[in-house]
């Protein structure tokens, strides 16, 4: 590889206007700035002294040639990552992606949000570059993708970056408490089970397992390791930020479903809000629903909050819809039930407690909760055969 | 650059499903053959729907990691990965030579090699047999019955075929004293193994993806050699006088990551040191191919 400063008098020719530093080549010699020095007229060996070592140089060596990749979406990622992202002009860098240019009114609302809930609160986007190398060099950024708090350092060395990656609640946990990691492949392992050590079929849903952290990832690496915990959730952000994310509605959807789920496309559109209501949500679900009904005829159930789209209704959803399908196939008849009042609010707290996943919060002995095993148990003993419950 | 996708079903339900496709996938990106490898799944994700996207490269090469040709290699991975222009026909398959076939998809800029899937290439035979040489703990195949054990004709017709293309080929390349195709839901069922062989031993070869409900529950319990799959069985354990070496899932072989390297070289990518070095680190014993012993190759 060749050094910064070879690569900085060969890419001078085209001229260089990144994150701060400007190089051009002109009738007059060469002209080198910074956010700290200013020169202009000067020839190859006094550039030469200026870039080398300069932070802004390695800055952007880092960024052409370490990272590269215009225009893709792990580029995006990586520039988001440390606030370096200008969303109102996407990721043009070397068409003079200047901070300084880019305003609060251009940043897209998921920023805002992300910014809220940075650690490093009370900077801006906006910063100058001075101000964020500095801050990558000190601390590093830290922002959150889904349940992952993903930290961005600059090294020792120049202008390289390390990453590292843990679960958002173990922010602050001691590093000895948490298993290391240096490999991308370990993550699919690793986020395969919740806490509870129960299989997660869906990678997006909240109960990313605790305990872990990534570290000393490359940018590539940490791309990698994102794309193992969140598979496809970067490449459909980032078409989002383009303007071009590709949604497909339910309709369209369930109309190309064939085999057992051909039936899901008779699922009635009031089920289907119950449907999303049920699985699509914050709660169980991180990305943000951009999908509806079909195009002109949106659904009645929050989106959620997630930074990553949800672009078309996932397998799991599919899997789901065809059990409802069949539910609502079903006749509806009355039965004549008798129960207290108390008999129904137990039975509520009962379905409220398994539909907010919390029947192992149920203390043993608090027979005060509908959902207490002892209080089920009794009312299956008492009323167990008028409610069609085999003992 | 190029890329490649191994496209597997997955299990909402079983962990386990999605182990192979995960393990295959390491060992080739361990060779570097690729600029990309991504796993992608009808169940899990990435999904099929959303796969290519994640890719840079240009060229991208996918391979079914399914055992037969038919619904999911036909139809559902097709669809789901956009494939524009798709027709099965492009394969020149009978069922069970399907090689490969270029296209587009809708949603990404790129050159898609669609290949057949893993389970009907030639070089699975050689699986079985490394298969078989490693649950045997290297004694001499040629005294030895080898069932290859297929779930039948229930969804799918080419299920079958597969089954029997590989037993007859195995049959013919002398490796061992006995071939028989045998199925879960057909006759010759795996259920009379014990019964079919001439010999002392039979090696038992389940050509699935990945070990599940029907390689760890049914099919030892349909052979005889548990009552109760929970509690376990022995390799070999004994059915009406005859020694059954059970070697559970054939997907689950480390070899299978060379045998989806050659549907993508079959398919152009350029992976023969690749192949090589994959060869080099999942086979057990000496090199003792399909082709070596019958001098034939398609």
């Amino acid at each position: 590889m060749t050094s910064d400063v070879a690569a900085l008098i060969e890419a001078a020719g085209d001229g260089i206007d990144f994150d701060g530093l400007i190089v051009e080549d002109t009738a007059y010699g060469y002209r080198f700035e910074t956010p700290d020095i200013s020169k202009r007229g000067i020839d190859t060996s006094e550039l030469a002294a200026l870039a080398d070592g300069d932070p802004y140089v390695a800055n952007w060596r880092y960024w052409a040639e370490t990272v590269g990749g215009h225009g893709t979406a792990r580029r995006a990622f990586l520039r988001w990552l440390e606030g370096a992202d200008a969303a109102a002009t996407g990721d043009d860098a070397e068409r003079g992606d200047n901070v300084e240019e880019v305003d609060d009114a251009g940043r897209d609302a998921s920023a805002e949000r992300e910014d809220a809930e940075r650690d490093d609160a009370g900077e801006d986007a906006s910063v100058d570059a001075r101000e964020r190398l500095a801050a990558l060099r000190d601390d590093g950024r830290v922002r959150t993708w889904g349940e992952l708090r993903i930290r961005v350092r600059l090294t020792d060395a120049g202008g390289e970056r390390v990453y590292d990656v843990r679960h958002r609640d173990d922010a602050a946990a001691d590093p000895r408490d948490l298993d290391t990691y240096r490999d991308p492949g370990a993550a699919h392992d690793l986020v395969k089970y919740d806490d509870r050590g129960r299989y997660r079929p869906l990678s997006t849903a909240p109960s990313l397992p605790h305990g872990w952290r990534f570290v000393e990832l490359d940018g590539d690496a940490l791309v990698d390791t994102v794309d193992f915990v969140y598979p496809a959730t970067i490449a459909n952000w980032h078409r989002e930020r383009e303007g071009a994310l590709d949604v497909t509605h339910w309709r369209e959807t369930a109309a190309r479903q064939t085999g057992i789920y051909d039936l899901v496309s008779d699922l009635p559109t009031e089920a289907l809000a119950w449907a999303a209501e049920a699985c699509c949500v914050d709660g169980q679900c991180l990305k943000r629903r951009a999908w509806d009904h079909d195009a002109d005829t949106e659904l009645d159930v929050p989106r959620g909050d997630g930074e990553f789209p949800c672009r078309e209704p996932c397998s799991l959803f599919v899997a789901a819809a065809r059990e409802f399908t069949k539910l609502e196939d079903e006749p509806e008849d009355t039965y004549e039930v008798t129960l207290s009042e108390s008999d129904i609010e137990g039975l509520g707290d009962l379905v409220d407690a398994v539909a907010e996943d919390r029947v192992d919060e149920v203390r043993e002995a608090d027979l005060d909760d509908g959902a207490n095993r002892y209080r089920v148990r009794y009312l299956r003993a008492k009323r167990g055969h008028d409610l069609g419950i085999d003992p | 650059m190029q890329a490649l996708v191994i496209a597997a079903h997955g299990s909402h339900l079983n962990p386990g499903s999605s182990e192979p496709t995960f393990a295959h996938a390491e060992t080739i990106r361990a060779t570097g053959a690729f600029d990309e490898v991504r796993e992608a799944f009808w169940k899990e994700e990435p999904s099929f729907r959303e796969v290519l996207r994640t890719l840079e490269a240009e060229e991208v090469y996918v391979v079914p990691l399914f055992v037969s040709e038919g619904y999911f290699t036909e139809r559902v991975i097709p669809r789901e990965l956009r494939l524009e222009g798709w027709d099965v026909a492009d394969w020149e398959s009978d069922g069970t030579d399907a090689d490969h076939a270029t296209l587009t998809a809708a949603d990404v800029e790129k050159t898609v090699h669609y290949c057949g899937p893993v389970g009907t290439h030639d070089a699975m035979g050689d699986v079985i047999v490394e298969r078989a040489r490693s649950i045997t703990e290297g004694r001499e195949l040629t005294d030895f019955g080898l069932a290859v054990v297929g779930h039948g004709t229930e969804r799918n017709e080419n299920s079958a075929k597969a089954i029997h293309y590989h037993a007859d080929r195995l049959r013919r390349s002398g490796l061992f004293a006995e071939v028989r195709a045998v199925f879960m839901d057909e006759e010759p069922e795996v259920d009379d193994v014990a019964t079919l062989f001439g010999t002392d031993d039979v090696v038992v070869v389940p050509l699935f993806v990945a070990d599940g409900f029907h390689t760890r529950e049914d099919i030892p319990e349909d052979m005889g050699l548990t009552d109760d799959y929970r509690q376990g069985y022995d390799v070999p354990a004994a059915v009406e006088g005859v020694r059954i070496w059970y070697a559970g899932a054939v997907g689950t072989e480390p070899l299978v990551a060379d045998v989806i390297l050659e549907r993508a070289a079959d398919a152009g990518a350029d992976v023969a040191d690749a192949i090589a070095a994959v060869r080099e680190r999942t086979r057990s014993g000496p090199e003792a191919t399909i082709e070596a012993a019958t001098g034939r190759s398609r």
